[in-house]
């Protein structure tokens, strides 16, 4: 299996992305972002970091670099995207996904573990992910108060797919690391082939990092590409 | 030819640094205040034909680029 990782100036997460693709068995490789076509691969992922120094907007002009045309066009054949951070900022800028990242509501820049809910339809990245399972990753963001005009409509068509609760898994106020409307972390496309969110797999996949818990979100893109139908985790 | 835009969030769009900003200034004294929300100010040079022609070119610009019309509105100024 073989996964790609997108490379702008200023992702800074890159590395690690490579590294759980590794981690979880697969071939990983760097894609530059002047490429307008991407070699043979199974699963994308945009990384987080500071794509372009985030001028204008985080991920706004990642979105119009010249390699996301061949990454639309990977989406919409229905190949499994994921974007981590400003992975996903740069998924919503392009509107491959819906909705908008704004400044956290604290204003600060938050970097610390948060625990996710996974819920929602089944993507490939969470679909081998037990029911109820609460994950533990980092968040490092400033830009993460996820903002959509009808936040419950994202919930009705099953889109959440990570929300931010508390470690027995309510979704209270003081879980919201960023004040992100209905604690919404992570959404995916109708289609379900498309995913992002603000909290860190990639940096979370090795217990001496603190948990291995990200490491079911790559875990299952590969069962998912090899049509495994297995429980990580 | 010279194009101002200026670009704003959304009435329904939580403006953080807005409310920060207008904490400080009344901490400052300005008791007056009410509300504050900050936004982007673009200053543009373009080549042109006529003042519709830039106008309909930046409107353009906006719409791919400048603004992200899910959280954000703009208003363009084109100089005669």
């Amino acid at each position: 299996m073989k996964v790609g990782v997108i490379q702008f100036p200023g992702s800074n997460c890159d590395q690690d992305c490579v590294r759980a693709a590794r981690i979880a068995g697969a071939e990983a490789s760097y894609v530059w972002h002047k490429e307008t076509r991407l070699p043979e691969l199974d699963a994308l992922i945009l990384p987080g970091g500071f794509s372009y120094g985030d001028y204008l907007r985080s991920g706004a002009i990642a979105a119009r670099s010249p390699v996301m045309g061949a990454v639309r066009e990977f989406a919409e054949r229905g190949g499994p995207v994921l974007g981590i951070c400003n992975g996903f900022q740069t998924l919503c800028e392009t509107g491959l996904l819906e909705g908008a990242l704004t400044r956290n509501g604290s204003l600060k820049f938050e970097c610390r573990d948060v625990h996710l809910s996974v819920e929602g339809r089944p993507t490939p990245f969470t679909q081998a992910i037990p029911a109820g399972r609460i994950l533990r990753m980092p968040i490092a963001h400033a830009d993460g108060r996820y903002h959509h005009d009808d936040p419950d409509s994202l919930t009705q068509r099953g889109l959440v797919v990570f929300r931010y609760v508390d470690a027995a898994g309510g979704a209270t106020p003081a879980a919201n690391p960023n004040g992100s409307l209905g604690n919404i972390a992570g959404i995916t496309n109708p289609r379900g082939n498309v995913l992002g969110l603000m909290p860190h797999p990639d940096r979370a996949c090795e217990p001496i990092l603190g948990s291995a818990d990200g490491k079911m979100l790559f875990d299952s893109v590969l069962c998912a590409l090899r049509g495994a139908r297995v429980r990580v985790g | 030819m010279k194009a101002r835009i200026y670009v704003t969030l959304k009435k329904a769009v939580l403006d953080p640094q807005g409310k920060a900003v207008a904490r400080s200034l009344q901490q400052l004294g300005f008791a007056e205040v009410e509300d504050v929300r900050i936004g982007k100010y673009i200053e543009l040079t373009l080549r042109a034909a006529s003042a519709e022609a830039a106008r309909a070119h930046i409107e353009n610009m906006c719409q791919k680029l400048l603004a992200n019309t899910v959280i954000e509105d703009y208003r363009i100024e084109v100089e005669a």
